[in-house]
């Protein structure tokens, strides 16, 4: 029997895949030959200038200081975004009262635009903001903190603001995974005696193992493409002499304007890829080596 | 045991919700009122709407909801559509090339959005949709993601419920709508939840594809409104609810579907 005729699939498939083409396979190509050119957002001629824009990189302070960034930004998200959110999860796991009412509450931050908690954080964070006024009201500091005008204390902020509100998302994560880790094996440990802390070590953890392995990649690509937090805290100006930009507002300050310059920027864009790969490897390799 | 344990909840939920309190807060405190004192008051002593009525003099907040609604209905719009009829094919019909397609769709995540974004530009300034609505909306109408969880929800299907449709000669559009899709919803909600937010939230994209002041989004309109025009912490923070509480409203109408997606569909596949 006939069930279906031979471009019923390919129908219902191609606008997506056109999509994919057009709007990811196709610039990602895209992308690389640019970067071989001096391409501008007011269009002209476009010459290839071969490896110009990579060895201007190598040159420009504003790339070294935001590839600086970028590691320090994912050296401190990564632990704290991996271990927090599996606590987070262990907490609100168990069915109590009101539990499911904890669960969207923390995961509020995760569906508020970054606009939107950056400015919210610029207020928290500001010379007579709520964090600092009430430090002073303390008694703990007499000059106010300069959480948005030091140049380390910023960067450090826009971290806090983005561990803060990717807390929920990978707590939901976690949540999902601990359903499948074995009931019996914590009873069984229960029995023998073990405590919250050497059964969450001996029996949660190895459970969400993979997990664990797929949070960490997930952050610290995550980390490493930050634009909106450390935008909106600078105000848009990149902190202290722009020395708090990532890569990604180096990216946009060059897609754009009239001194925009698509070649050097599609040369960011394969650097911000190449970036990100490396994480993705190392953990892969790390995992594959812990599993043997 | 118990207790410990709801200590610790009201003081996540004191990190997680207290800086919205906080800001919404400010937002209602009266222009008479020192929002700078140094023991900070939760609780204004003069309750205005008066600031959100101010962000309209200010920025034309109204028409960048509306902005951000096209934007995000679009968008909304094109990937319960495609990512439905495109998860469905690969999950459930068989045909020539299918494993490159889900192979294709696969690749695209590894790829982080912000790479593409230049040359994406490029893409839409020579359809000739820069510095349009549909602009910004085209690049996400379609999000591979949401291709891939729609493959999860139909692959999970067990293949008996085809089967009967088949034998009652139901074609394949009739077996999508009447048997599968009913049986997907929750997922459906949840591509339906990721895609509102997704357009509702972006800042990046429609920064590099939007120039002038009255076709922009409303998160693109706040940052504009905190930088150019205000210095007024009221001011800022009622833009901020504005931007913030549709979307919260929204969310919490919706998280029953949403955890319950999360939990059956998504993750074990």
């Amino acid at each position: 029997m006939k069930t279906q005729r031979w471009f019923t699939p390919w129908v219902l498939v191609l606008p997506a895949l056109a999509w994919l083409l057009v709007f990811s396979v196709w610039p990602s190509i895209n992308t690389l030959r640019l970067s071989f050119t001096d391409a501008k957002p007011l269009g002209g001629d476009v010459d290839f200038v071969g490896l110009r824009n990579y060895t201007d990189m190598l040159h420009d302070g504003d790339v070294r200081t935001a590839l600086l960034n970028s590691v320090i930004y994912m050296a401190i998200c990564l632990p704290l975004l991996t271990i927090l959110p599996l606590l987070l999860a262990v907490l609100v796991e168990k069915k109590l009262p009101g539990i499911a009412f904890f669960r969207t509450a923390f995961y509020v931050p995760v569906i508020a635009s970054a606009v939107v908690v950056g400015l919210i954080w610029t207020w928290l964070l500001d010379d007579r903001g709520l964090i600092n006024n009430l430090a002073r009201h303390l008694h703990l500091i007499t000059e106010p903190v300069p959480f948005l005008t030091d140049r380390w204390l910023l960067l450090i902020s826009a971290i806090s603001l983005t561990v803060w509100k990717g807390l929920g998302y990978y707590m939901i994560v976690y949540l999902a995974a601990l359903g499948n880790v074995r009931k019996d094996l914590h009873e069984a440990a229960a029995i023998d005696g073990a405590g919250a802390v050497r059964r969450f070590l001996t029996v949660t953890v190895p459970g969400v193992r993979g997990t664990m392995f797929l949070v960490s990649i997930l952050v610290s690509v995550a980390a490493l493409r930050v634009f909106s937090e450390l935008y909106i805290l600078t105000g848009g100006k990149g902190g202290p002499g722009g020395k708090d930009q990532s890569l990604v507002m180096l990216i946009q300050q060059y897609a754009g304007g009239f001194y925009g310059d698509f070649g050097y920027a599609s040369a960011l864009s394969v650097l911000l890829f190449v970036v990100t790969l490396i994480p993705m490897i190392v953990l892969a390799r790390l995992n594959l080596r812990s599993e043997r | 045991m118990k207790t410990l344990r709801y200590l610790l909840l009201i003081l996540v939920l004191a990190i997680t919700v207290g800086p919205f309190l906080w800001e919404l807060s400010t937002s209602l405190k009266g222009a008479g009122e020192d929002i700078y004192t140094t023991t900070p008051s939760f609780v204004p002593h003069q309750p205005t709407l008066n600031n959100y009525a101010k962000v309209a003099d200010a920025i034309p907040v109204w028409r960048y909801i509306g902005n951000s609604l096209v934007v995000a209905a679009l968008t909304v719009g094109g990937n319960i559509l495609f990512a439905t009829t495109a998860g469905y094919a690969i999950a459930r019909l068989r045909f020539r090339g299918r494993g490159l397609v889900l192979g294709l769709f696969l690749s695209t995540l590894v790829l982080p959005g912000e790479v593409t974004i230049v040359s994406q530009y490029v893409t839409v300034r020579d359809f000739g949709l820069a510095d349009t609505l549909v602009g910004v909306a085209l690049p996400g109408m379609v999000a591979a993601l949401n291709v891939l969880l729609m493959y999860n929800a139909f692959r999970a299907l067990p293949r008996e419920l085809d089967e009967a449709a088949i034998v009652d000669g139901a074609t394949v559009p009739q077996r999508l709508l009447r048997v599968s899709l009913p049986a997907v919803r929750g997922t459906l909600a949840v591509v339906a939840i990721f895609a509102f937010i997704a357009a509702w939230d972006d800042f990046l994209w429609p920064l590099i594809v939007l120039t002038s002041p009255e076709k922009y989004t409303l998160t693109v309109g706040l940052q504009y409104l905190s930088g150019t025009f205000t210095q007024d912490q009221r001011l800022i923070a009622a833009g901020t609810m504005i931007a913030f509480i549709p979307i919260a409203i929204l969310f919490s109408a919706l998280q029953r579907y949403f955890f319950k997606g999360v939990e059956e569909g998504g993750v074990k596949g």
